[in-house]
Order: structure tokens, then sequence, then C-alpha cells
């Protein structure tokens, strides 16, 4: 039903809620064309005013990639797997690292940055944290486009399980971004702390994801530990779609889809449980 | 009759006495000790528990206290109530921006808001995208957008600058263009928040307009305003809210008239408790707007022929530079008669260019053989000029002017206009 389109009149009971919010996503579908409307809206926005424009969506993780390749590739001489040049073995973890770190930023913050919204109209709130982190999609196409060159240059031919693995990595890499991203929205609400932590957060974080070394250096007795970290997975599962180095999905990237799976609904009803109160704290 | 909206035993409770007065007297100490104090509290608050902290307890407001009422599809109802007295945020549960507390409203259709126009538009959009994106947020489909996109750009009047970017509009042609999306909404039950307060007064005219159609084609109307005109035009019954409760219901005219002498703690003198004052209206404290006749008596019924002194009472807990304090002179119908601040004189606004802190009394006189007889409302308001507003009262007081002595009684005919000065006629034979 759409309450929203039909002609006669539906009614709505406002009352207090109590106990655990239910996920209400029938609420979120019939609004779903208002999280289309607000991923165009921060595509549109993103690079407004700016020279260099949707380049920027290469520069960034080009940019990082070179600095890197300088430190950890040319200084530090660090060991890549399978002889794969350090280039193209950072960059293909630097995409989705990318796409993760632009989407935990965002949504992270999007309460806060859309409260006018939320303190005049009703819409389900989980729109706001969830149009933020699809809306880095459209980045990281573009510089994927830069690793297809990338590849071509290497003369590196994927294997046709790419063609699975990549999305699937990439939605695993969606589902921590939203889960975090969810928990710290809602507390950003009320406490700003989270506006300070999170640049500290996603610093820590890269730090413990093989963006510039190898999973490999991580001692075998740690990697089960290791591989709490959702993001560990998706660095290595894109290595090993892109570039066919390191394990297939093991029981590893298991530990990491559950964990991933974990923090997204715990942050679902966090989120639901918290966004009663929204209007009135933020 | 189908009831369309039955709001039962209506409370919403806020907890005041944290952020908003923490700082009041703002203290560099008492800052840094609170700092100290905040991830403590942060961690208490973790563990559900609150931190005793004295001097700094938290209380909690009623700002809606078991409100009923049921209204009937296709009436308009106006809403009226003094700042804080509930109104909005009868209305924002109403809209399901906020939750009750307790209690329960059954709505039956899709509810409009105008809690406040142009929610979500974007400066660096064009028009036409904000149109677009501004619906969504209302709650339109893309294909229902689409279809009423012409009208939209029609009524708001900005169809050559469609495809600019908002940040470049006027302040009237945004509001123009915010308006006209939410206008368009055309849900079964609309809720108007003083959105009538800006814009000119041509666009104003359609805006009310706009707003009898949507009475006429049988659709409920809730109507909250300061504006009274707008509410006697509109709406033929209303609801008077006063610190949360529902106090009266009845025809229109008879709840203005009870709003309007709501307040008076005596006829003539608005006074104002802590509760009644906006934190917001630091370090400015308003004590009490009096009025007076000509022998010093405080009264609501005066003489036209004779004047009559107004002062506004004061307390300033710390110096304001570029104070002006002043009133606001309307009709019941909510047309301006004047606007006077206390330093309008140039020489007056140099001697009080900083305002010590203290208790102050700014007076002035309303001369004789001005006011034509009615009703009328005075309005205080406190501010320094481009800077900040302390506090606005719009309709702080309502007094009565008789015309007993004015020019032209003779005639039993009420006279036009909110004036009726004594023009000196002189009549000469040629």
């Amino acid at each position: 039903m759409s309450e929203l389109t039909k002609p006669h009149p539906t009614t709505i009971y406002i009352k207090p809620s109590t106990g655990l919010a239910a996920l209400n996503l029938r609420d979120l579908w019939i609004y779903r064309e208002l999280v289309w409307f607000m991923i165009w809206r921060d595509i549109k926005v993103r690079y407004k005013q700016t020279a260099l424009g949707a380049a920027w969506a290469i520069l960034q993780p080009v940019l990082t990639m070179l600095v890197f390749n300088f430190l950890f590739g040319n200084i530090a001489r660090m060991q890549t797997d399978g002889g794969i040049p350090y280039p193209i073995f950072s960059y293909t973890a630097l995409l989705p690292w990318g796409l993760f770190a632009t989407a935990l930023n965002s949504a992270s913050r999007s309460l806060t940055s859309n409260q006018n919204m939320i303190t005049k109209t009703y819409f389900p709130r989980l729109v706001l944290p969830m149009a933020s982190v699809l809306g880095g999609l459209l980045d990281f196409a573009i510089a994927f486009l830069v690793l297809v060159g990338m590849m071509m240059y290497y003369r590196i031919t994927p294997g046709l399980h790419a063609l699975w693995a990549v999305p699937a990595f990439l939605l695993l890499a969606i589902i921590t971004a939203l889960g975090v991203a969810l928990w710290l929205s809602a507390i950003n609400v009320q406490y700003r702390d989270v506006g300070y932590a999170l640049p500290f957060l996603s610093q820590f974080w890269m730090f413990v994801t093989p963006i510039a070394y190898s999973s490999k250096v991580i001692s075998e007795q740690w990697q089960i530990v290791y591989s709490l970290n959702p993001m560990a997975g998706v660095v290595n599962g894109f290595r090993w779609a892109l570039l066919g180095v390191g394990n297939p999905p093991n029981l590893l990237i298991a530990i990491s889809a559950i964990i991933s799976v974990l923090i997204l609904i715990s942050g679902l009803f966090y989120f639901r449980n918290m966004e009663r109160t929204f209007a009135d704290l933020i | 009759m189908t009831i369309a909206i039955r709001v039962e035993n209506l409370s919403k409770r806020y907890k005041i006495g944290l952020a908003s007065q923490r700082f009041q007297y703002g203290m560099l100490r008492d800052v840094l000790v609170d700092t100290a104090k905040a991830p403590l509290r942060f961690a208490a608050s973790l563990l559900g528990k609150q931190l005793e902290d004295p001097g700094r307890h938290a209380g909690y407001i009623w700002a809606l206290k078991d409100v009923s009422f049921d209204l009937e599809e296709g009436k308009v109802l106006g809403i009226v109530g003094r700042n804080g007295a509930g109104k909005s945020t009868l209305l924002k549960i109403l809209s399901r921006v906020t939750e009750p507390t307790r209690g329960t409203v059954t709505v039956r259709g899709r509810v409009g808001s105008l809690l406040e126009v142009g929610t979500g538009f974007h400066p660096e959009l064009t028009g036409r995208e904000n149109i677009y994106l501004n619906g969504a947020i209302l709650g339109m489909k893309r294909a229902e957008i689409a279809r009423k996109f012409d009208e939209i750009v029609e009524f708001s009047e900005v169809g050559q600058f469609i495809d600019t970017p908002v940040k470049r509009y006027s302040s009237g042609m945004y509001l123009r263009l915010a308006f006209a999306v939410a206008a368009h909404l055309e849900p079964e039950i609309l809720v108007v928040d003083e959105v009538l307060a800006v814009g000119d007064a041509e666009f104003q005219r359609k805006c009310l307009g706009k707003m009898n159609d949507v009475a006429s084609q049988g659709r409920t109307v809730l109507f909250v305003s300061h504006n009274m005109s707008a509410i006697l035009r509109l709406t033929q019954e209303s609801i008077v809210l006063q610190k949360g409760q529902l106090v009266m219901r009845g025809p229109t005219p008879e709840a203005v008239d009870f709003y309007l002498a709501s307040g008076q703690t005596q006829a003539g003198a608005r006074t104002w408790e802590a509760a009644e004052i906006p934190a917001s209206a630091m370090p400015f404290q308003p004590i009490a707007l009096r009025i007076r006749d000509p022998r010093g008596v405080v009264s609501d019924t005066l003489r036209s022929v004779e004047p009559l002194t107004v002062e506004i009472e004061y307390q300033l807990h710390a110096p304001i530079t570029g104070l002006l304090v002043g009133i606001y002179l309307s009709t019941v119908r909510g047309e301006y008669v004047f606007t006077s601040f206390d330093v309008d004189e140039p020489a007056h606004y140099e001697q009080y260019a900083t305002r010590p802190a203290g208790h102050y009394l700014s007076k002035c006189q309303i001369p004789a053989d001005l006011l034509n007889e009615g009703r009328y409302i005075l309005g205080i308001n406190a501010s320094s000029f481009g800077v900040k507003r302390y506090f606005m009262d719009e309709n702080a007081l309502a007094f009565n002017v008789d015309p007993m002595g004015a020019p032209g009684m003779q005639w039993a005919e009420p006279r036009q206009g909110p004036i009726r000065p004594r023009l000196g006629w002189t009549i000469e034979r040629q």
C-alpha cells in the first residue's frame, strides 16, 4: 500500500513507541524515491564550484597510490603477494577502502548535516545514511576505470570469478560502512564527539587493513583476529578477484562477512530505537 | 461527519535545564569545569545513569499536557497561543516529526505540513532541481511532481530563473518557490505554521487564497499564526493553548479575544514569568508591559482624546551594545499601526550606545487624538539591529480605545481606519 498516493485516506496512528522499535521497512519502501533523490543531490552538489570537478574522484586514490608507492614501494621496499607491481597492488586495495572511508565519513554526519529536514518533516531517517553510503558508488566506478587502465598496462587479466566476486566484496564493504555509520550517525545526534573521533577512527582502521602491505605479514595465529575486521576481508577479496593473488574465499572471509552483517543488524536496531528522539535532541 | 483528526490525552515532555541553561552567564571557569566533567557524564549516560550535579538539575517541562480534541473532515481549525504554549509541538507531533510522550493521535489521510517551507532546498541546485528534491522530501512521487511542475512554476512566479541555482535567488523568490512546492502537495490534512509571516503583501494574498482553495475542496486544515487577521479570515473555529493545555475551543472571534485577554495579570498590564522567556533572550529579561492613562492608572480601556503612556520594564543581566527596545501597535485584525523604539532619536541612540546591566523602564507617550475606537494589540521587541533579536512578543497586551469626545462623534457611524486624528479643518467661503 502507499499512504502517499492512495486517493482514499489511510489512517495513521501516532502514539509513543514502546520497547524495541520495529524496523518499519514498509515506510522505507514508500520513500524509496527519496533515497534516489538524496543520492542524486549529493552527486550533483559534490564537485560544484571546484575547478577540477569529477576528476577528484580519480585524483584522490591515484595521488594516495603515488604516495604509498614512493614510501612503501620505493623506500621501504614492501613485499607484495606473487610479485604484483606495488602501484597496482595498493591501488586495488585503495578502491574499496576509498569507498568505505568516504561512505563512513559522510553517512556518519548525514543526520547532523540535514538537521532542518529532520526537525521539519517526517520521512524514515534511514534514508539519509543510506543515500550517503550509496552516493559514493559513482566515485568508485570512475576510479575503477583507472584500475582497468592499470591492469591493461601491467597485462594482468582477472579470472571470470571477478564478475561475481567484485560485486560481492563491494557489497560487503557497503554493508560494513552502513552498519558502522548507523551507529555513529545516531550517536552523533546527541554527542558531536563523533565528528572529532571519526578522522582518528578511519586512520586507525586504515592501518589495521592490509592496504599498504600484504596480509601475509600477519602471522598465522593472528589471522583469525585479523579477519574480525571486515575491511581486511574486502581488501583481500578484491586482490584475489582482480589480481589473482592470495587465498580464495575461506573461513576467514566468512567470519568477516558475519561480523559485518551483525554490525548492520545491530546498527539498524540502534538507529531505529534512537530515531524517535532525533528531532528533539539534534 | 467523519472525524479527520482525533487527539486523545496528548502529552509531550521535554527535558530542560541541560545545554540550554548551562552557560547562561558564560563564565569561563564554569565552562572549563563542565568540560572536564563531560566524559564522566557521557560514561554515566551510557550506563543509563544521571550524574548528580548540584546546580545543574535536569528538569522536565510539559510542552503539551492532556490535550484532546476532534476535528471533522473539511474543517479549518485555528490554533492560537503565546510563544511556548505548545502550538509548534502539537503540529510537530501531527506531522510525525516528533513522538508524543503520552496519548494518541488518529489521523485519517496524508498530512502535509508547511511547518517551514523550503526544507531540504540546496543552494547549489537550480529551481527546477529543487522542486523535485523538495517534492520528494515532502512525500510526493516523481510522476506527481512532473505532472504539477508547470503549475508550481507558475504559482511561484520565478519562471525565467527556473534553471538558475537558488543561491542566486532573492529571498522573496526563494520563498515563493518553496511555498509553491508545498502548496501543491494536496494532502488530505494540511498543517500550516506561520508561513504567511514572510513574503510581500501580494504573495501573502496569494497564499491565503491557496489555503482557502484547500479548505473549500473539503480538506482539513490546521492553521497556526500570530496574525490575528489571518486567523479570523481563514477559520471559523479555533482552539487556545496555554502552557501546553487546551484552555478553550470556540468560534474564532471569541477564541481570539480570550487569547488576547489571557496572560494579563491585571487589565492593561502584561508580566512575564521566567518560564515564558526563552533562554535565547538572555541577557535581556522582560518584566512587564503596562499601559497607563494620564492619571497614572494602569488600565485596558483608554480614551482616544487623552494621551496614554506605555512602559516596558526589563532587566539586563549583562551590558548590551546597540540595544533597541520598542513596541509594535497593531489592530486586532493584524494591521500594523506603527512601530517605535526607545532610541529612535539619534542623540538618544548615541547616549545609550551600550546599556550597562541593570533594571530599566522605557516609557513613551502615545498622543491624544491619534487612535480610532476599537481594540488594539501592543507587542514588544528587544534587539540589537542586525545582530540579534533578544525577545519579541507580538501580542503582549490588548487594550480598548473609547472614542468619547473624539472628532465626528455626533454621527453614530464608525469611522474607517485605525487612526482618528483631530485635523485642524478650516472652512473658507470664497
